[in-house]
């Protein structure tokens, strides 16, 4: 990076550190600070998606659709997550490959499943063997992102589920009575309210999910716990930057990195949380109207 | 091989008697069931362990965060906010790293007339070192819940404690604690549950499994890596945390009603555990 880092050997104190901390794996390792901010953006919005789906399927008039919803929502429920973590990168990988093998070679004859192996035809496989590594990289990524969703979508439909029942039953009643539909009940009245009792619900789901990230080192994704690991393992005098075993302070920083995360989520969720309130039939609302009142 | 030898040569393999090389070939059903079984000794060992001493812990900590004296408070605040605020993967790590460092001949305290000769190299191993993690661990969630409790006891509860000149230790264990109990329990099921299936991280962070003697997710994920098949393996280790889940609820519901069995009956209906609301760590 500097120009004084060509011989690292010669270099000592803070230039030898300057040096070190600023390595091409370096640079990865920050970049993958990068690859968890991301994925939290990422599955943010699309875990909120699934679980407002789940959460209006489990409400629905029709049976079928109903026992999805509660099905989906019940998924979670009892069983490890870190057991829905692996087991759905497989089962979604193989479920993609064997899609694109159903539709690519209707001529195979080879059974799939043949005794403990799992055997597509060539051009089915995901990614394609010939495809560049970042294709590769990318792939794994978004299984990552799927499997999360689907994961934390099921604790969202919860949520999501308990906010809708949450919205008293007057507010609802007083809609129906101005003569509105079931469905423009629930998109003017039941959804711009819902979301206040969601809340609570959701500030803790969204310190969890941040917690949840480092699983995405068991994913084999290529994340901060893994450049940790392989960073702060000692280096014998053959690397360029010989120290040793440094991986305890490799991860103390991050777990300051996950401290300083959670501690900035609660600001700015408490900040929000008495946006949302402002105007709503609850108490933190009441309480913010005669606040305004007095000081009005 | 037969499934009662499967039974009899790999049902207590996590604990290291029985067979020692792990099954090679076949990966039936009843291979399965039994290893995974097996493997789910240690999570009721870590969950039984760390939730008898965590609860403890939980009430000092709870009681030193609704303290008047700073010096209480503070190291308390840090400790729920250390081990609440980052995730129990990277706990794992860290303590792991930090319990190699201790020396490996162990540590000799000279006391004078002998020497007291602690040795170290246990801590490293996962039956101690990571029910150290997850003791903290669940310590710091619970004190959080039941501070919460405690600064919801009611006021009339204490002020007529007050008026009976009931005080100071007495007052806690009469007034105070049962009905902190009482509040937290629904929220304490939650984290018991939570913990139970947090257990499974253990053989997946920093503690190597001695031996390949592991968890029961550590023995799914060495089927599901030898038959590239996840479709059994996952589903067995869900069937058997579904199982003693229930159990751990219904365990924690008969406490729960022993705690309310003087309220009337419509106030005791209200506060019930859910099943499971609850997440990851």
């Amino acid at each position: 990076m500097f120009a004084y880092c060509a011989d690292p050997k010669s270099l000592e104190g803070l230039s030898w550190l300057s040096c070190y901390l600023t390595t091409g794996t370096h640079l990865s390792f920050y970049a993958s600070f990068l690859t968890v901010l991301v994925l939290l953006a990422v599955t943010a919005p699309i875990a909120l998606g699934f679980g407002f789906g789940g959460a209006m399927a489990a409400r629905s008039g029709a049976a079928p659709l109903r026992w999805l919803g509660k099905g989906y929502m019940a998924m979670v429920r009892g069983v490890p997550d870190i057991v829905f973590f692996l087991f759905f990168v497989i089962a979604l990988d193989q479920g993609i490959e064997w899609l694109i093998h159903q539709a690519r070679c209707p001529g195979w004859t080879d059974p799939i499943r043949n005794g403990l192996e799992f055997r597509v035809c060539p051009q089915a496989k995901m990614p394609p063997n010939s495809a560049p590594q970042i294709v590769h990289q990318i792939y794994g990524f978004a299984l990552a992102v799927v499997t999360f969703a689907l994961v934390f979508g099921a604790f969202a439909a919860n949520v999501l589920s308990g906010a809708m029942k949450a919205v008293p039953r007057a507010q609802i009643e007083t809609a129906e009575s101005y003569g509105m539909t079931p469905r423009q009940v629930f998109r003017r009245i039941l959804v711009p309210q819902m979301w206040i009792y969601a809340l609570p619900g959701l500030s803790n789901l969204w310190l969890v999910l941040i917690k949840a990230t480092p699983l995405l080192f068991l994913l084999g994704v290529q994340d901060i716990v893994y450049w940790a690991r392989e960073l702060g393992g000692s280096k014998t005098s053959t690397y360029a930057y010989p120290h040793p075993d440094w991986r305890l302070w490799y991860f103390l920083g991050l777990l300051v990195f996950y401290l300083l995360m959670t501690a900035l989520s609660e600001r700015l969720l408490a900040r929000l949380e008495r946006r949302l309130s402002r105007g709503q039939a609850t108490a933190s609302g009441e309480a913010q109207r005669r606040e305004g009142g007095q000081t009005a | 091989m037969t499934c009662t030898e499967t039974i009899q040569a790999y049902a207590f393999r996590s604990l290291g008697f029985g067979e020692r090389l792990l099954p090679r070939e076949g990966y039936d059903l009843c291979q399965q069931f039994t290893l995974i079984g097996s493997g789910l000794i240690w999570n009721v060992y870590f969950a039984v362990v760390t939730l008898a001493l965590g609860f403890f812990l939980a009430i000092g900590l709870a009681m030193g965060k609704d303290s008047r004296h700073v010096w209480i408070r503070t190291p308390c605040d840090w400790f729920v906010f250390v081990f609440r605020g980052s995730p129990l993967f990277i706990q794992f790590f860290v303590a792991y790293q930090l319990l190699v460092l201790l020396p490996r001949d162990g540590i000799t305290v000279p006391l004078g007339l002998f020497d007291l000769h602690i040795g170290t190299d246990w801590m490293t191993r996962a039956w101690a070192g990571a029910a150290l993690v997850l003791f903290f661990n669940t310590a710091a969630y619970t004190a959080e819940i039941f501070l919460g409790a405690l600064r919801s006891i009611p006021k009339g509860d204490l002020e007529a404690a007050d008026a009976y000149g009931i005080n100071g230790w007495s007052r806690f264990r009469r007034i105070r604690f049962p009905t902190m109990m009482r509040l937290a329990w629904p929220a304490y099921t939650n984290e018991a549950i939570f913990l139970f299936h947090a257990t499974t991280l253990v053989f997946f962070s920093g503690f190597p499994a001695f031996q390949q003697r592991g968890d029961a997710l550590y023995y799914a994920s060495y089927f599901a890596g030898r038959t590239f098949n996840p479709f059994v393996p996952y589903p067995i280790v869900a069937f058997y945390f579904i199982c003693l889940t229930l159990l751990l609820t219904w365990v924690f519901g008969r406490i729960g009603r022993r705690l309310n069995r003087h309220l009337p009956s419509n106030e005791r209906a209200r506060r019930k555990p859910r099943f499971l609301p609850q997440i990851i760590r």
